[in-house]
């Protein structure tokens, strides 16, 4: 049958079972959009083609399918490249097409012409380059193979307008695509499985590091099981978090930087870590010299670049997590490690006391009291997403995920601007669930354009903005380690109700505590996006905190004149 | 001239020999994974195989053996690397050609023959004011070599970088069909 280059990329995604695509229209594109009004696809018209990578993203993160966008050619292909590295840094699967001035033009400096490939080149898993109407099938499925499996990644496929308007023979081939030099599973040797099962019988401290390959690769339930066997505490990761319940007994709460001081202690004091689907970022190990000094290590990951890369590992076992988990199970021992998990438990001290959740109402509004009656409000049921920053932190603290996909969060990258477009993304990959955004008032700002795209698509999101009048992180690191020379922190903000009636939504204000619920209640009820800007405390700081680049364990805690019960005795960690 | 007491300071060479699909953009690919780690390319080459779908390159960086397995993952990685063998510990020839045109005139062109000789290289072109010798053989050869021309003032030189290859009778298998093993850096896996 005959078709054009533009109609193969939609027959080929209808294939690869995409039903929704997030994009912008512009000329090197046009072919493929002109073709788009004839198939069941449903497109998203973004405002900002960041915005458009981001909905790729969030609804791939929601769905653990593949996310697609679509932009034009020069600065439509440009905008796009934020949202391609925050998911490359996630490891989120995402599909970019982008338009491309015709082949002809290539290199003559054409009108909105940009060497996109060469842009994107470090933060895709890989990039394409197509010329002709013949090549456009498979280099679109085989993007989607690449983008979906092994450690999963963004792939760009970079269309010239003429391969769009060819008109050739076409006909599907359903023979599975072959990339000789790619290696998306590979084999474990016998003799490491052997080596890992040695270390865990013996380990009398051990810990399990769950990173985000718990919820990409689906091993939820067999870790559970594999913690219900062993009795071996976890700890989750940012981008862990969901990946086992919350409330699970042997769930300790977050490591790194601003996870839970007993936690990163825990992780000094362990004989063995058990590294799951983590890639032991900076933001969790702190200095690398002491870290977790006294531990094996064992390494599950599925990219093997990652092995050895920031720490080094006693055994490394290359491959799907969920996967690798259902060959050690049946041979792990039952343990009991009741005495180091109490001892864990012992190393919380008064930290329950120091809690910001048992101050008294004192008429002020804390950030942390807002995600904590969002989460009560909640249930403890809603997809949260959020942006990066102070509100990500408290989010992280306050909000206890109990399931995989509930929390979709920048980062790897610590995108601004990202939680918006990220949580309409999700809303279409989960039109059932409740989506709550949480958002700073920076970062809302960066993307709120998007505002506009929830109007016109009629979608129903909620936005919480944690607003405290400054850039609230960059504010915290000054306060803390610039002698609070507040440099460009300050943000004046527009009048974030206003702003939400502007777009035909609804928008809220809360001053204090009392009306957090309230408003909770009337954004959930109402059928529309609804903003609500919670006005926080403004020098209000992240607790604890390990300094960039200073030993996990050596944590600066909530200075307690500031919020906290008087207490005359101070107990250490 | 090879300078020794530098040379100390600097990390030991590595010699990796590539195989890649040949595509548009693929040693691009690769330069970029050195380029964003800061890192410097010693030298670069590359050529066809008897299979006309594949390339063989061969790149010689300076690591130790930590960074150069954290590259070598790294080349695995990229979509369209079929296999990575890091020659530096195996038993192989490593070889490089040089042009080097040397200033000459009736008074030194004797003696430069004569290092000619001693070199086995050739005279490939040999004029009044100037002679071009050709030379093939190992990087330190060659530097040798231009360590002795320099005396008589060279004008030029022009390197193709080293191409190595393992001496076992067997060659490194590159299959278009995927190749199950990876490479997992610092462990005691083999690569070839």
């Amino acid at each position: 049958m005959k078709r054009t280059g533009a109609q193969i990329i939609w027959e080929t995604l209808l294939k690869e079972k995409v039903d929704t695509v997030f994009g912008y229209p512009g000329g090197a594109i046009l072919p493929a959009y002109d073709a788009l009004l004839d198939y069941p696809i449903k497109h998203v018209l973004v405002r900002h083609e960041q915005g458009a990578s981001h909905m790729a993203d969030g609804f791939s993160r929601a769905s653990g399918k593949v996310g697609v966008c679509v932009a034009t050619s020069g600065p439509g292909a440009t905008n796009l490249v934020t949202g391609i590295a925050t998911a490359m840094m996630d490891s989120s699967s995402i599909v970019c097409i982008t338009g491309q001035v015709p082949g002809t033009l290539i290199g003559r400096d054409a009108f909105q012409e940009v060497d996109v490939t060469g842009i994107t080149l470090p933060i895709t898993k890989h990039n394409y380059l197509v010329n002709k109407a013949e090549e456009i099938s498979l280099a679109l499925r085989e993007a989607f193979h690449i983008a979906r499996s092994g450690r999963p990644g963004p792939v760009l496929v970079d269309i010239t307008k003429d391969a769009q308007q060819a008109e050739i023979e076409f006909t599907w081939d359903d023979t599975p695509v072959k990339l000789p030099g790619y290696r998306p599973q590979p084999d474990i040797p016998e003799e490491e499985f052997q080596a890992a099962l040695d270390l865990i019988q013996s380990a009398k401290r051990p810990l399990i590091l769950a990173g985000q390959g718990v919820i990409k690769s689906g091993a939820t339930d067999i870790l559970m099981e594999f913690i219900e066997r062993t009795q071996i505490p976890v700890t989750p990761t940012l981008l862990g978090l969901g990946g086992i319940p919350a409330s699970h007994p042997l769930n300790l709460g977050m490591m790194g930087m601003h996870g839970e001081a007993w936690v990163n202690t825990a992780i000094q004091k362990a004989d063995l870590l058990l590294a799951f689907g983590m890639r032991f970022d900076d933001r969790v190990t702190g200095n690398l010299a002491n870290y977790a000094k006294k531990a094996r290590k064992i390494h599950i990951e599925i990219d093997p670049s990652e092995i050895n890369k920031n720490v080094h590992v006693d055994v490394a076992l290359v491959g799907d997590l969920r996967e690798t988990l259902e060959t050690l199970l049946p041979n792990v021992d039952s343990g009991n490690r009741a005495a180091w998990v109490k001892h864990i438990n012992d190393l919380k001290g008064d930290s329950a006391v120091r809690d910001i959740q048992k101050l008294p109402d004192t008429g002020k509004l804390y950030a942390a009291h807002v995600i904590n009656d969002l989460w009560n409000l909640t249930d403890g049921q809603a997809t949260v997403v959020t942006d990066v920053g102070q509100h990500q932190m408290w989010e992280a603290q306050y909000y206890h995920h109990e399931k995989p996909r509930s929390l979709i969060t920048s980062g790897g990258l610590g995108t601004m601007g990202f939680a918006l477009p990220a949580a309409i993304g999700a809303k279409f990959a989960q039109p059932n669930k409740e989506i709550w955004v949480v958002v700073g008032d920076g970062g809302f700002q960066m993307t709120a354009a998007e505002l506009s795209t929830c109007a016109q698509e009629n979608i129903k999101i909620n936005i919480a903005i944690i607003n405290n009048g400054y850039l609230g992180m960059v504010r915290q690191w000054q306060e803390f380690f610039y002698d609070r020379r507040y440099a460009a922190t300050p943000m004046l903000s527009p009048d974030f109700v206003m702003l939400a009636e502007a777009h035909g939504l609804k928008g809220i204000r809360v001053e204090n505590r009392a009306q957090v619920r309230e408003a909770v209640e009337t954004a959930r009820k109402n059928p529309q996006t609804t903003v609500v800007e919670f006005r926080v405390e403004q020098e209000d700081s992240v607790f604890p905190m390990v300094p960039a680049g200073a030993d996990l364990d050596a944590m600066i805690r909530r200075p307690r004149e500031t919020v906290l019960a008087d207490r005359k005795d101070e107990v250490e960690w | 001239m090879v300078n020794v007491a530098t040379q100390e300071t600097h990390p030991p060479l590595q010699t990796l020999v590539v195989y890649a699909e040949d595509k548009p953009g693929v040693i691009n690919r690769i330069s970029s994974l050195f380029r964003r780690s800061d890192f410097n390319i010693e030298s670069l080459t590359t050529g066809k195989t008897l299979k006309s779908e594949v390339a063989r390159l061969t790149i010689v960086m300076r690591g130790d053996s930590a960074t150069t397995r954290r590259f070598e993952a790294s080349l695995y990685k990229l979509v369209n690397i079929l296999r990575v063998v890091n020659m530096t510990d195996l038993p192989s020839v490593e070889s490089e050609i040089a042009l080097i045109k040397v200033s000459s005139n009736a008074k030194t062109r004797q003696d430069i023959l004569a290092i000619n000789e001693e070199f086995h290289s050739q005279v490939v072109d040999l004029g009044t004011a100037a002679i071009i010798l050709e030379v093939t053989g190992t990087p330190e050869k060659i530097d040798s070599m231009i360590g002795v021309l320099e005396q008589f003032g060279i004008i030029e030189v022009a390197r193709t970088g080293l191409v190595a290859m393992t001496r076992s009778s067997e060659g490194i298998p590159v299959d278009s069909e995927p190749v199950s093993e990876t490479p997992t850096p610092g462990s005691n896996q083999s690569h070839s």
